[in-house]
């Protein structure tokens, strides 16, 4: 072995009197840890190889196996802590940028967990949803801020195109080719099901999917794949990708290798050859330049589809915000640093952006402060998890949720982390047909409406809880909210008192 | 025919116009710098005078567009199809990320000129340019065909700087005797040879008869050829945690 041997960072553990050699394991496994040694009649594992995607533990039917962290370690040290120093022998060895997936694991502070939401006690009594109309159905898009009527005194309504929740919350960007043809499927049928949307991602939009339309965001990056006419006129809505919280500042690039028939004919590119959206659009410098982009997209969809800006959540994120209110965009959305990834540089993932609750209060603040607020909807997403999570974020402002990572795991992803390797055991990060094929969308659909619908669920008890019954009477509602181990420019920032205030 | 006279009309009612009129063939005179004209324009043609604004032609789905004048920046963004033909020079990003369909100007383009662009099966997008281009020419251009024609420029080479940066795919002809300077290391440049000279020749044909310039003279110079390292120029840059 080198001097810069990597020790495996799992152990596999399989209790021998259960086992029954029935080879599941060997099977299902992608990355080949499990093998049947012919001679002893016994099981092997290559621990080495392991991801901790928790395949072979679901299925194993004797329950017979264990994924452990390993307990060998390096000397203990605070600074120099094992990972820094494999992580180091690791460029050391190949000079490569570090390459990693999902949102990251870092410990950073999550501001959901520390505020809590209020109930109603006594007064203002609370509202049983069970018995009680609820509403949640949200409208995404410019509202207009004066009343107009007609010579008869009507109400004039005619307002610009909006997209229409019957739940507060979307699915965001996954494009086809980071994740897999039954993933995609899964998303659009949920998403018609529920009355949302999901979103195509950069990659286009495969031609099974047009009929889903109705319920689809379609999305233009700066690689502009698979962008024509008929995809635009395709979705609900358009959306400019400007940035993603999980790697802000930088670019996407699908590697050759992953470019099949399929993908290419999505995203109409030559059969593997990289896919490569450069960091910036190179056709927008300034915010005139994204108002460009912004009636570039109106004019070709007759201004029939509201338009996305799509942002990562970065130190002026504010600034940007207002900016991008004016360029005639009608809904923002803000990715924080927490957002999942296909794959992105680990050191990029785990040091830029800034975390989504922060971003969100800001914006809200400055955009009501600008008297621009109801010009633009906000649509944040960067790890919300749950529907408490939903409520805090309406409360702190947001117009609706976008959901990525929780719609994985509803799916099946054990967040292993490595959908960068293409060889997702769960059939959601790979285009290995094989592995794709474990998927199956109906009953992934049936799991992100069940998933969607308990967090809907929730969140009217909540809602009820707190005398409120219109999730527009939440939003921007920051008196909802308490702050709990918040310092004070903590609670500056998100605009709201500490417990017992 | 449909005449729409365009002068200060604001581009949104123009380009509602246009879209509403039946006509096969429309012609817009004066026209002072309107943005998006013929925006995904299909089976349909379109004749400006004057200056032709941003965005002229996006999402260009088949559509043909003759413009006599000058066009500013972003010409044939994200076209699919179609044909884009200026008698004059066009501004910055023309034919960004372009799949499909050609643009052939008459004069020079400004920087950023065929970034981007990409080709699918049958979409093979061109993009020829008769005096000079800016800088940028073809960065991370992943398809399709490039022609600088270097036209009165004596021979020196008709680019900026950094041509090809982060190419991928598809082809840059640059017709002078001399280099660019500071080509990036993902580019190899080779002469012209027979066979390069057979495909310029097919490539020029609609152009020249156009603008009724010599084809024969034309080719009969020095070409440069401009093609990518690598399909996959990225490979070996990462490394896994
Ligand atoms: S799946 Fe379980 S029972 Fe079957 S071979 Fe593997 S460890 Fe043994
Ligand atoms: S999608 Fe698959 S590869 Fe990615 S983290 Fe989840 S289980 Fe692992």
């Amino acid at each position: 072995m080198a001097i810069n041997y990597l020790y495996p960072d799992f152990e596999v553990q399989r209790n021998e009197s259960r086992c029954i050699t029935c080879r599941v394991c060997e099977r299902q496994c992608a990355n080949l840890v499990h093998h049947y040694d012919a001679e002893t009649g016994r099981m092997t594992s290559d621990e080495s190889l392991c991801v901790n995607c928790h395949r072979c533990v679901s299925l194993c039917p004797t329950r017979a196996l264990k994924i452990v962290k390993t307990d060998h370690v390096f000397k203990e040290n605070a600074n120099w802590r094992g990972e820094v120093i494999q992580d180091i022998y690791r460029q050391a060895e190949t000079g490569g940028v570090l390459l990693a997936s999902m949102g990251t694991p870092k410990p950073y502070p999550v501001y959901w967990d520390k505020m809590l939401i209020n109930a109603s006690q006594v007064t203002n009594p609370s509202i049983d949803p069970l018995r009680e109309p609820m509403e949640t159905t949200t409208f995404l898009g410019k509202k207009s801020t004066t009343i107009r009527r007609d010579e008869q005194g009507k109400l004039i309504t005619d307002t610009t195109p909006q997209l229409k929740l019957a739940i507060p919350i979307m699915f965001s960007a996954m494009s086809y080719g980071s994740i897999s043809y039954n993933a995609h499927k899964s998303l659009a049928l949920a998403a018609e099901q529920l009355g949302t949307f999901y979103n195509t991602g950069e990659g286009g939009l495969h031609e099974d999917f047009y009929r889903h339309g109705k319920n689809t965001i379609v999305q233009v990056a700066s690689g502009r794949f698979g962008v024509h006419p008929g995809y635009l006129n395709a979705g609900a809505a358009i959306e400019i990708k400007m940035g993603q919280g999980a790697k802000p500042g930088i670019g996407g690039h699908l590697p050759g290798s992953k470019i099949g028939q399929d993908i290419s004919k999505t995203r109409m590119i030559p059969l593997h050859s990289d896919a490569i959206s450069p960091a910036p659009h190179h056709d927008i410098y300034s915010i005139e330049d994204l108002r460009q982009l912004v009636y570039a997209l109106k004019e070709a969809t007759n201004y029939t589809k509201p338009v996305i800006v799509k942002v990562a959540a970065v130190h002026n994120i504010s600034a940007i915000a207002s900016g991008i209110a004016r360029s005639g965009a009608d809904i923002i959305a803000i990715d924080g640093f927490r957002g999942g990834t296909g794959a992105a540089p680990a050191r990029i993932r785990d040091n830029v952006g800034i975390p989504i609750e922060l971003a969100l209060a800001s914006v809200d603040e400055r955009l009501r402060a600008e008297g621009i607020r109801n010009q633009v909807s906000l649509v944040v997403g960067g790890s919300i998890r749950s529907s408490a999570d939903v409520i805090k974020a309406i409360a702190l402002g947001a117009d609706a949720i976008y959901i990525a990572t929780s719609a994985l795991i509803a799916l099946g992803c054990h967040l292993c982390r490595t959908c960068h390797s293409g060889k997702c055991n769960w059939g959601i990060a790979t285009q290995n047909p094989e592995l794709v094929k474990r998927l199956n969308p109906e009953i992934g659909s049936e799991h992100l409406v069940n998933l969607l619908t308990a967090w809907n669920h929730e969140i009217k008890e909540m809602m009820g809880g707190m005398g409120i019954n219109s999730i527009e009477a939440l939003k921007g509602n920051r008196l909802m909210l308490r702050g709990i181990g918040l310092c004070d420019a903590e609670l500056r920032i998100l605009g709201i008192s500490h417990a017992g205030a | 025919m449909k005449h729409i006279v365009v002068k200060s009309r604001d581009y949104q009612e123009v380009n509602q116009e246009i879209r509403s009129t039946k006509d096969k063939n429309i012609v817009l005179s004066e026209v002072f710098g309107q943005r998006y004209l013929g925006s995904s324009l299909k089976d349909r043609e379109l004749t400006i005078e004057g200056t032709a604004g941003n965005a002229l032609g996006c999402f260009l789905d088949g559509g043909i567009i003759t413009v006599h004048g000058n066009a500013q920046d972003a010409t044939g963004d994200t076209m699919n199809d179609g044909k884009i033909v200026i008698h004059g020079s066009c501004g910055d990003g023309t034919g960004l990320a372009m799949r499909g369909g050609a643009i052939y100007i008459r004069d020079s383009s400004g920087y950023r000129s065929g970034i981007h662009m990409k080709a699918y099966e049958d979409k093979q997008p061109l993009l020829i340019i008769g005096e000079r281009a800016g800088s940028f020419l073809g960065e991370y251009q992943a398809g399709g065909t490039i022609i600088v024609l270097g036209r009165n420029q004596a021979g020196k080479s008709p680019v900026g700087y950094f041509c090809g940066t982060g190419m991928h795919g598809g082809t840059i002809y640059l017709r002078c005797d001399t280099l660019p300077v500071s080509l990036p290391p993902q580019v190899a440049v080779r002469d012209a040879d027979e066979a390069d000279m057979q495909v310029l020749g097919g490539l020029l044909e609609e152009y020249c008869s156009l603008f009724a310039f010599d084809k024969t003279e034309l080719l009969a110079s020095h070409f440069f050829v401009l093609q990518p390292n690598s399909a996959t120029p990225y490979k070996m840059l990462y490394t896994h945690v």
